[in-house]
């Protein structure tokens, strides 16, 4: 495996020589959206510029072009995850639509009263809240798995509740407020023993490590694009053919039909009949752009990189005073969570701004997590292959100017 | 460090270590709770309103030095005011912190509470020291839904 050279990606990242408040930008929010390489604004410019049209629509030498470049990226997506044929991968808005698709397919086929969906205390809220509203809906029965003081899933609790009722399991790979990453093969054997079919949010998990879908075992895969360096606006959702194909589709529209009369319309197969109207192009360019720079770079050596800077801030950070971190599972992805003494994490969030540093203040989006830690809100911290050692020395000097505010 | 020590007054440091009315009177019969959807930050506000006079304000809930601060020194200003003065401090307030940090701060009439004017140069801080704010008056006019900053 090659050592990533990080000093040298940051040049591929223009942003990155902007100044924040004056000061040279320090990145630390990557797993709220990551800046994007140079690689990818480009490919998107190009595309506009020598190959845009409508895909799958027209017979003229432009669109054709579009088209193959559009379904050249569905083919690298169901490769980039380990998926068995590109007609698994379906293109959303983002994870969160990606989710709402499942939710709202599983409500009209399979969920009744009585039934439940299970989900884990540590989701994000893009993975309770489509639950909640497709159980409210049919009469359904929300359940959560808890997680211990570390942070991560009481497993005791994922194996009692796996029960005869248990329509689906929803739960994140990598938790963005926690850094947790669940044991998800495991949890995806478990589950199918029970012959409960499982979805995985990996909009924190695809960025820093190798996914196959196929070994993970799961039925359903959603991530974004923004967060792995391409544009927002995108996202992803991997079915099994089978289970994709037993969904209903989510929007009505064109592209996602066979033929329409106004008695009865037929609709595609997958993956378009999950795609209604004109999808976001260039920007599924982009994301095909942003997997090719990152499979250059090679997931092995961001994730060792991220490692690496993860142990050296939880060294650093060990040292400022009256900081306790939140969330210390067993295995992490580059996320640090932590809380002041006497400070409100939104003081702390402005004093480092004014040091040019980025950082998530707030709940996150996971409120239940927030709860559960009794704090209502977290400094996070995350690094991507972009960050070094510098950055986390100046957030270290900032929480310094933290202290002396707040003395 | 300049543009910090402006944001953070001593006098809302002070406020923020040891916040003035933070309880919960028996004798309240007004009450509203606010919530900022931006930072999960909850805080209700009690009040003790006889006729058109205020005769107490307290609150209770949790933020950051901003918000505690601005809800602390917000129930001492209120204190012992009619609801119509109390309004207009409402929109006094509001015209302070919405005002262009370019220009030196509006005098408003605020007396303490014009520490807030720091704030300006602070956008996205504003609602939090607005939210203790939207709370009073919706405990004033007995809103049933939670105040937002939104």
């Amino acid at each position: 495996m090659k050592k990533l050279d990080a000093e040298r990606l940051r040049e591929d990242f223009p942003i990155l020589r902007t100044l924040a408040r004056g000061k040279p930008l320090v990145f630390l929010d990557s797993a709220a959206s990551a800046q994007k390489p140079r690689a990818v604004l480009d490919a998107m410019q190009r595309f506009y510029e020598t190959s845009y049209a409508n895909v799958h629509r027209g017979v003229y030498e432009l669109s054709e072009r579009a088209t193959q470049a559009f379904e050249g990226v569905r083919n690298k997506v169901a490769g980039f995850i380990g998926a068995a044929e590109a007609r698994e991968i379906v293109f959303v808005r983002g994870t969160t639509e990606a989710i709402n698709l499942v939710a709202h397919g599983l409500a009209r086929t399979t969920l009744g009263p009585g039934d439940e969906v299970l989900i884990t205390e540590l989701e994000h809220h893009s993975n309770i809240v489509p639950w909640q509203m497709a159980c409210q809906e049919r009469g359904a029965k929300l359940r959560v798995v808890g997680i211990d003081d570390r942070g991560d899933l009481v497993l005791e609790e994922l194996d009692k509740l796996l029960g005869p009722r248990t329509k689906l399991l929803a739960l994140a790979h990598v938790s963005n407020a926690l850094g947790t990453v669940n044991p998800v093969r495991e949890i995806v054997k478990l589950a199918h023993e029970r012959g409960v079919p499982v979805l995985l949010d990996g909009a924190q998990a695809v960025p820093h490590q190798k996914v196959d879908v196929r070994a993970l075992g799961c039925d359903f895969y959603a991530f974004s694009s923004h967060k792995l360096f391409g544009p927002t606006g995108v996202g992803v959702l991997y079915g099994r053919a089978d289970v994709l194909s037993a969904l209903p589709p989510y929007q009505g529209g064109g592209d996602m039909i066979l033929s329409v009369r106004f008695d009865e319309t037929t609709y595609q197969g997958i993956p378009h009949k999950f795609e209604a109207g004109t999808p976001d192009i260039a920007g599924i360019i982009g994301l095909g752009a942003a997997i090719d720079y990152i499979t250059a770079v090679g997931l092995d050596a961001i994730a060792a990189h991220e490692h690496e800077l993860l142990r050296y801030a939880g060294e650093q950070l060990a040292r400022v005073p009256g900081l306790r971190r939140i969330g210390t599972a067993r295995e992490k992805a580059a996320v640090i969570s932590f809380v002041m003494e006497g400070v409100h994490a939104h003081d702390v969030g402005t004093i480092l701004d004014q040091n040019g540093i980025a950082v998530r203040t707030g709940h996150h989006c996971a409120q239940p997590v927030m709860e559960r830690y009794g704090v209502p809100a977290t400094v996070r911290a995350s690094f991507a292959l972009y960050n070094t050692r510098a950055d986390v020395d100046a957030l270290v000097r900032g929480l310094g100017q933290v202290r002396e505010v707040f003395a | 460090m300049s543009d910090l020590r402006e944001l953070y007054q001593s006098v809302i440091l002070d406020h923020n270590k040891a916040p003035r009315n933070l309880r919960r009177p028996a004798d309240a019969n007004r009450s509203a709770e606010g919530r900022n959807p931006l930072c999960g930050d909850q805080l209700t506000v009690f009040l003790n309103l006889e006729n058109d006079l205020v005769k107490d304000a307290a609150f209770e809930g949790s933020g950051c030095a901003i918000s505690t601060a601005s809800a602390s020194l917000m129930t001492e200003g209120v204190k012992g005011r009619r609801v119509e003065e109390v309004f207009k401090m409402f929109d006094g307030f509001h015209r302070l912190l919405t005002s262009d940090p370019a220009s030196p701060a509006p005098d408003e009439g605020l007396g303490k509470l014009a520490v807030f004017g720091g704030v300006r140069e602070f956008p996205v801080r504003v609602k939090c020291a607005t939210l203790a704010w939207h709370t009073l008056r919706a405990a004033l006019e007995g809103s049933p839904v939670p105040a937002t900053t939104e």
